[in-house]
């Protein structure tokens, strides 16, 4: 199998910088969506993004996977610029990410447990019912139960189809997670789960989780940082407490606004 | 990166260590799964057990659910510790132990009574096709009379449209095809007549079977290919996006808006269709009874208008609307009848144009059948 410069999340520096943005423009026909944008991502960090709609978060986790073409500027990811890998070492760093779309992309002619056992059909050896093990475990990892591996992802309700697409970007142990809105269509309980959950493979995993999120619980409970993304750039980005005394409107509006007050970001409800 | 190990060192007071080591990773799966079997194998090391982390440099939830697995393989045999973990290594060991796994199902059932159910399902399906294809036809028509006697909105841009895609789009291959079929049926034909020393009666024959028979079987066939399936897919992807859902909640009836001015196209375009396809054909003979035969198209233009009637060009005008129903209803319905995956869409656009031509060709029968009877 590739070992390539696979090294065991603990032996990095928690620090170290995984994904680095520098400079970035991309667009779609005439407009710019994005333009010089800069961004660093640190191992073991939470990064949550924010920005109205249409300010790029998508566009920009996008462009990092390589889905949309930059016009401009650099994209770094584990120290590699991903405009000059070659398809060997880029296919390789495909392996060490997840990523959850923000409908799932599920396999929609495969049931949940196939949907999840097939990156690792893919990329792991492992024995019949090994592989059956570590699709249910990855499956109540996540928190669906064991019954929901036969269903299909039409059956699904959409709080389980962001679970199980959870389960597959964690199918192979990836070093990063991109999530795109993965709390949008879960209830406040099930939600707050999801986050815990996240906390939780970051502090077990040494997982660095890319989120580009509108829940002001998540920002505020397990976001290390967030970047507030505006006007093609990084309006701000930092701690929470920094962003909610930035003066931009925006953001006031955003981290001072009435949902906010609501939400955990004022400190936890009594 | 250190290859995992897993060896049974023996400790102080007698009880059996067993000590992990190396990348406890998914890279290393398959000599995980070995190593680990074997070492437990090794049955000589009596309890208390202790499992020993301390050597483990790297661990995922793979690592941390065959540590769970050799836990649970000793904790038969008696009493078990795990030893050796950082706190966060532990806190995944435990979070992966509360996986539940459920019990293997019931083996599959082999022999024949498998392939019965199987059988028994077909005919079974078959026969709601049957009714569930009926129900559907009941329902444009239906929609069709509420059409003509103006209880239904009539949408003229939307058959516009699709009359544009389903005729006018496909004139070019269904002029070519029957050119090409006339022009090949006509050298033939005129190989064998030429042995009777009658090469001009390929007129006569060429006209005969094409305007009766071939292009309307012709046309109905790429019709169904290009626009039945087209119609299958289009209306199956709807119905997976809950776009026909919409239409319905908003007090639309989708048979109205979307079946209706497809269906109508086709009405209009199928025997518009058969038309080009039959002059093509003959055109197309013509020309090869003017190479191969030495006919001179003036001559064989005159034998056909001599020799075919009115009613022989009729008799593929008349089955054209029928053949365009038939399309259209089946394309539709199996479009509906998509499910959630693109597996199901598949499936159904390709039984849409498989029962489609299935279905002409047997109408195609029946009419002969009824046009000999009398003796039209």
């Amino acid at each position: 199998m590739d070992q390539m410069d696979r090294t065991p999340p603990e032996s990095h520096a928690r620090g170290e910088t995984v994904i680095s943005v520098e400079d970035l423009a991309v667009g779609f026909g005439e407009r710019l969506v994005i333009d010089g944008l800069s961004l660093d991502v640190q191992r073991g960090e939470i990064l949550g993004v924010v920005g109205a709609s249409g300010s790029g978060k998508s566009v920009l986790m996008r462009t990092i996977i390589g889905l949309i073409r930059k016009r401009r500027g650099l994209v770094r990811v584990f120290g590699h610029d991903m405009d000059r890998v070659s398809a060997q070492r880029r296919r390789f760093i495909e392996r060490r990410w997840g990523i959850l779309f923000q409908h799932g992309a599920l396999f929609s002619s495969l049931t949940v447990k196939q949907n999840i056992q097939f990156p690792m059909r893919e990329y792991l050896d492992l024995s019949p019912p090994l592989l059956e093990e570590m699709a249910m475990l990855k499956l109540q990892l996540v928190g669906l139960k064991p019954e929901a591996a036969n269903r299909m992802p039409s059956e699904l309700s959409g709080g389980m189809i962001k679970r199980a697409a959870l389960a597959r970007a964690l199918a192979l142990d990836p070093e990063i997670v991109f999530l795109d809105e993965p709390t949008s269509g879960l209830d406040p309980i099930g939600a707050g789960d999801f986050d815990e959950l996240i906390a939780t493979l970051r502090n077990t995993l040494g997982l660095t989780v890319f989120m580009v999120t509108h829940d002001l619980d998540s920002l505020a409970g397990i976001c290390d940082r967030i970047a507030a993304l505006g006007e093609g750039r990084v309006l701000s980005q930092g701690p929470l407490e920094q962003l909610k005394a930035e003066p931009h409107p925006w953001l006031q509006a955003y981290f001072n606004g009435p949902r906010a007050r609501a939400s955990h970001v004022h400190g936890k409800p009594a | 990166m250190a290859r995992p190990s897993a060896i049974w060192g023996d400790a102080a007071r007698g009880s059996g260590v067993l000590q992990l080591s190396g990348a406890w990773t998914a890279d290393h799966a398959s000599d995980l799964e070995t190593t680990l079997e074997t070492a437990l194998k090794q049955g000589s090391f009596a309890a208390p057990f202790r499992i020993d982390c301390a050597g483990i440099v790297a661990l995922d939830t793979l690592g941390a659910w065959l540590i769970h697995r050799a836990r649970l393989a000793l904790s038969e045999r008696g009493e078990v510790s795990l030893a050796g973990l950082k706190r966060d290594q532990t806190h995944l060991v435990e979070e992966v132990a509360q996986a539940q796994m459920p019990p293997a199902g019931p083996p599959r059932a082999t022999g024949a009574y498998p392939l019965l159910v199987d059988v028994g399902e077909a005919v079974v399906d078959a026969g709601k096709d049957v009714s569930k294809g009926v129900t559907f036809f009941g329902s444009v028509i239906a929609a069709l009379g509420r059409l003509v006697i103006g209880r239904a909105k009539l949408r003229p841009a939307a058959v516009i449209t699709q009359l544009e895609r389903v005729a006018l789009r496909g004139v070019p291959i269904i002029a070519l095809i029957s050119f090409l079929v006339g022009a090949i049926i006509a050298q033939q034909s005129i190989f064998q007549l030429q042995r009777f020393g009658q090469p001009h009666f390929v007129a006569d024959l060429v006209g005969v079977l094409v305007l009766r028979e071939l292009a309307v079987l012709l046309t109905s066939i790429m019709v169904a290919g290009r626009s039945g399936s087209a119609f299958t897919a289009e209306l199956g992807s709807m119905k997976m996006r809950e776009e026909v859902d919409a239409l319905q909640t908003m007090g639309l009836d989708p048979v109205e808006v979307l079946v209706l001015p497809r269906i109508l196209a086709l009405l209009i375009g199928l025997p518009l269709l058969t038309f080009v396809s039959s002059m093509s054909a003959i055109a197309g003979a013509a020309l090869v009874a003017d190479i191969y035969g030495g006919i001179s198209m003036e001559i064989f233009f005159a034998r056909v208008q001599n020799i075919i009637g009115m009613n022989t060009f009729m008799v593929g005008m008349y089955k054209a609307p029928f053949m365009a129903l038939v399309i259209g209803v089946i394309a539709c319905i199996e479009g509906f009848a998509v499910r959630g995956s693109a597996e199901s869409l598949g499936s159904h656009t390709t039984a849409s144009v498989v029962k489609s031509i299935f279905v002409v060709i047997v109408v195609d029968g029946l009419f002969a059948m009824f046009f000999a009877s009398i003796r039209y």
